[in-house]
């Protein structure tokens, strides 16, 4: 297809896969966190306004969840599928990696995941918030199973090779290998922000559709809390993660500088943007900073960083997209700090929640997170070519020996399929989100055993896929004989 | 080290495969049985009668994915390498299905039969696929240097399709015998009318794999039919005949929940079959759960967060078709 080898198809389908997939676990990590935030809150100050956007994000958390769990389903056996030969190679080592985060998934399911989303008029409340955090907490001990395996990918250590294969030898060192720690933080916070944004977006939308009300204030203001605090954290940790990644993977910085060779004495300068030719062995079009990529990257104005051609032809990463999706997730970085400047700004003369141009720039920057996030594994991901594990085994070396007309057809099945099944449930998500939070929203009652339960999400939400808002708010206020109103 | 972490882990990944066929059968079966009921009210109930369980397949699916993934990579690269074509459209039916499931519940009236569609289409594809996988699996595979070494469409042949035919007749057994037990009224006697062929099918099927397997593979005719081994394992066909003598008495007779334990007797029966076919064999003809397990190192690993957590799934299974016992009707619905 297109001219493309069987091998570079089955990349193209582990991208599109678990580039789909992982926008809902993103957003669940996030709005898990935020959904703990909310009820912590209400218990505290008892404010409506905090119940109220609790029920509203949990619907949303619930079908996002639901989402995530069928996406998920793929990657499962997409290993075995499509990188078998990879897969008998590390597969002592990603393997127990994986089932980890799968048994901690399905145990947060069975256990605290149906009491967040049907226990609201049934358990105490101490308790209710309890099943939050933990759900909050369980998603954040899945990434660290998964980051560990993708971290250990990027940075291996704490095995040795025996008969050509890799044999786990310090489990410790092998999940905190030397890239997991900035690795975490850097796609948890990804995942904050990701949610933030959202949250922000939706937010917006809603005042500048004039529908104007102390839970949409109160969504916007604590997104543009979270913009103006942790998207600079956020590029801290992106700086470090960057340095640790000069000292392991001094080939995926030479490529998201697009940066070439060094001069003696002279010192390296910030590349903004360009066309790294990975034919002809330079960057054309360059705009660049002098000495500033030097003092980025090693904090003096004249020291040497890595460049392309220190690395033989075929051990270099693919300048051209690394550098790119790296100044993508970069340049929306920058723009997260702005859109959290200027709500400091407008808060401060008290025009947070009129300024149409602000709410106009928050709605646009509502997929920012998501989009800076795909960006960033992007950046990673083909950074580290053309290793799968770095430095013991190619990708190239990992791939199951399909034919390229096998993997066109796999690969265009997966297009459709993802593109309808997933269309319909984005689709659905993001009406729930245009209805925007309600005052006494109600809560379905389920459980383990009952007709709505915890492993079905979906079941907890009442919104039909294809009413309008008007319609639905008629049809729930007939219907609401499980409102909370019974406990508040 | 004393204990045999493969043998384990063997048995975990096995009882996992096991309570994927016992628990999302007769969920693909109820899909398959759509067609023979029109009625949308009718549809809804047999719907709800699974709603509050189905998900527990799910669990098992990517549990049993993943272990074995952990515990026999080998088995894992080389089984699904082999099967990838199968197993991809039969996640694409379990997606399918998954979704029309939810979704059904939240259309229009109009919409309704399209979610409908997508939900026979996915049950299905996912059941045909399934057994088409397990003929080949059966079959074995070839491989070479620890890579498979066969074609792409190796899985298709007559005893693979004949072992999808027959996976679609015993979970569709499942499914009506499981609809016997949860409902009443006249869907209860339309499947009570179905499940007697569907019992006689289901003979006709797993006899035919019997003569079959042992047929075509000499190895699979000395396990069964050498001396000593025969007494062993005769009581097996003869479970067999017997549990269907007493599924069809039970449906005769009209009780409501036995029809559906003899089934699930059966496929256990059909399924601990296949065990003592392929034992020990994790990637049939040749390669034993001992030479494609992990080193011990991960398999200890893993087995560490299994046993924590497998029983509390199982708890939580438990407790749920415990909630959930009972009779089904039209009233008591997710809508």
């Amino acid at each position: 297809m297109f001219g493309l080898d069987a091998f570079e198809l089955a990349r193209i389908q582990f991208a599109f896969t678990i580039s789909f997939h992982i926008i809902f676990p993103a957003i669940t990590i996030g709005l898990a966190s935020y959904l703990a935030v909310l009820e912590g809150l209400w218990l505290k100050t008892q404010q409506a306004v905090y119940r109220d956007l609790y029920h509203f994000w949990s619907k949303i958390f619930a079908v996002n969840f639901g989402m995530g769990v069928v996406s998920g389903l793929v990657m499962a056996y997409q290993f075995g599928t499509n990188w078998s030969r990879f897969s008998d190679f590390a597969g002592s080592v990603t393997g127990p990696l994986l089932t980890y985060e799968v048994l901690t998934a399905f145990f947060l399911e069975a256990g605290f995941l149906g009491v967040m989303l049907f226990g609201w008029t049934r358990v105490g409340r101490g308790l209710h918030f309890f099943a939050t955090v933990m759900v909050a907490i369980g998603t954040l001990l899945s990434t660290f199973w998964i980051l560990a395996s993708n971290s250990w990918m990027q940075t291996p250590q704490g095995h040795a090779i025996v008969d050509g294969r890799v044999i786990p030898v310090d489990w410790f060192a092998v999940v905190f290998n030397p890239s997991f720690p900035y690795r975490l933080t850097h796609m948890a916070i990804a995942a904050f922000l990701s949610t933030a944004f959202l949250v922000g977006a939706s937010a917006a939308w809603q005042l500048l559709r004039g529908r104007d009300n102390p839970a949409v204030r109160k969504m916007l203001s604590m997104a543009m809390w979270m913009a103006l605090f942790v998207a600079p954290i956020q590029v801290l940790v992106g700086d470090a993660h960057g340095l640790n990644t000069m000292k392991y993977q001094p080939a995926k910085i030479a490529a998201i500088e697009g940066h070439w060779e060094n001069k003696a004495g002279e010192g390296v300068p910030l590349i903004l943007f360009g066309w790294p030719d990975m034919q002809r062995e330079t960057i054309r079009f360059a705009v660049e900073i002098p000495r500033l990529g030097s003092l980025i990257l090693t904090h003096s104005l004249d020291q040497p960083i890595p460049a392309l051609k220190d690395f033989a032809p075929r051990d270099r990463p693919n300048a051209t997209i690394v550098f790119w999706s790296f100044r993508i997730m970069v340049g929306l970085g920058l723009l997260m700090i702005a859109v959290g400047l200027c709500s400091a700004w407008l808060r401060w003369r008290g025009r947070l929640y009129q300024s149409i141009l602000f709410l106009r720039f928050v709605l646009a920057m509502g997929a920012s997170g998501i989009v800076a996030l795909l960006a960033g594994w992007f950046t990673t991901e083909v950074g580290r070519q053309p290793w799968v594990v770095y430095g013991l085994l190619r990708t190239r070396e990992g791939v199951s020996n399909h034919g390229a007309l096998q993997m066109s057809v796999s690969l265009i099945i997966f297009i459709l399929v993802y593109l309808s099944v997933f269309g319909v449930g984005v689709r659905y998500l993001l009406r729930l989100i245009r209805k925007g939070p309600l005052s006494a929203e109600t809560h379905p009652s389920g459980g383990p055993g009952q007709q709505r339960s915890p492993a079905r999400p979906l079941s907890a939400v009442l919104e039909d896929i294809d009413d309008d808002a008007d319609a639905d708010i008629k049809g729930r206020n007939n219907s609401s004989d499980q409102s909370d109103e019974s406990r508040s | 080290m004393g204990v045999d972490l493969a043998l384990i882990w063997a048995m975990i990944i096995v009882f996992g495969i096991m309570m994927y066929v016992v628990m999302d059968g007769f969920d693909l079966g109820i899909g398959m049985l759509f067609p023979f009921v029109k009625e949308e009210a009718k549809r809804d109930v047999m719907m709800n009668t699974v709603a509050p369980v189905w998900d527990g397949n799910e669990t098992w699916l990517v549990l049993g994915g993943a272990c074995l993934f952990g515990a026999f990579p080998l088995a894992y690269s080389v089984v699904l390498d082999a099967l990838s074509m199968p197993l991809l459209l039969m996640l694409i039916g379990l997606i399918f299905r998954g979704v029309a499931f939810e979704f059904r519940f939240k259309s229009k009236d109009h919409e309704r039969h399209l979610w409908d569609k997508a939900f026979i289409g996915g049950s299905l594809t996912a059941t045909i696929c399934q057994g088409m996988a397990l003929g080949a699996f059966i079959e074995g595979f070839p491989v070479v240097d620890r890579q498979y070494a066969g074609g792409p469409l190796d899985w298709i042949t007559p005893f693979s399709i004949f072992c999808g035919l027959a996976l679609i007749v015993a979970y569709t057994l499942l499914g009506c015998t499981w609809l016997i037990m949860k409902t009443e009224g006249s869907l209860q006697t339309q499947m009570r009318r179905l499940a007697t062929p569907l019992a006689w099918l289901l003979l006709v099927v797993i006899g035919a794999i019997s003569i079959w397997t042992p047929l075509a593979h000499s190895s699979i005719a000395q396990r069964w039919f050498s001396l000593p081994n025969f007494f062993w394992f005769m009581p097996v066909p003869i479970l067999v005949l017997l549990s269907l003598v007493m599924l069809l008495r039970a449906v005769k007779i009209d009780a409501h929940v036995t029809p559906f334990l003899f089934t699930l007797l059966l496929i256990f029966l059909g399924y601990s079959g296949l065990g003592i076919s392929l034992w020990p064999n994790i990637i049939p003809p040749s390669i034993s759960i001992w030479q494609a397990a992990a080193p011990p190192q991960s398999q200890g690993f893993m087995l560490v967060g299994a046993l924590f957590i497998i029983p509390f799934i199982l708890g939580y299974t438990a407790w749920s078709y415990y909630v959930f016992r009972g009779k089904v009707t039209h009233d008591q619905g997710y809508h």
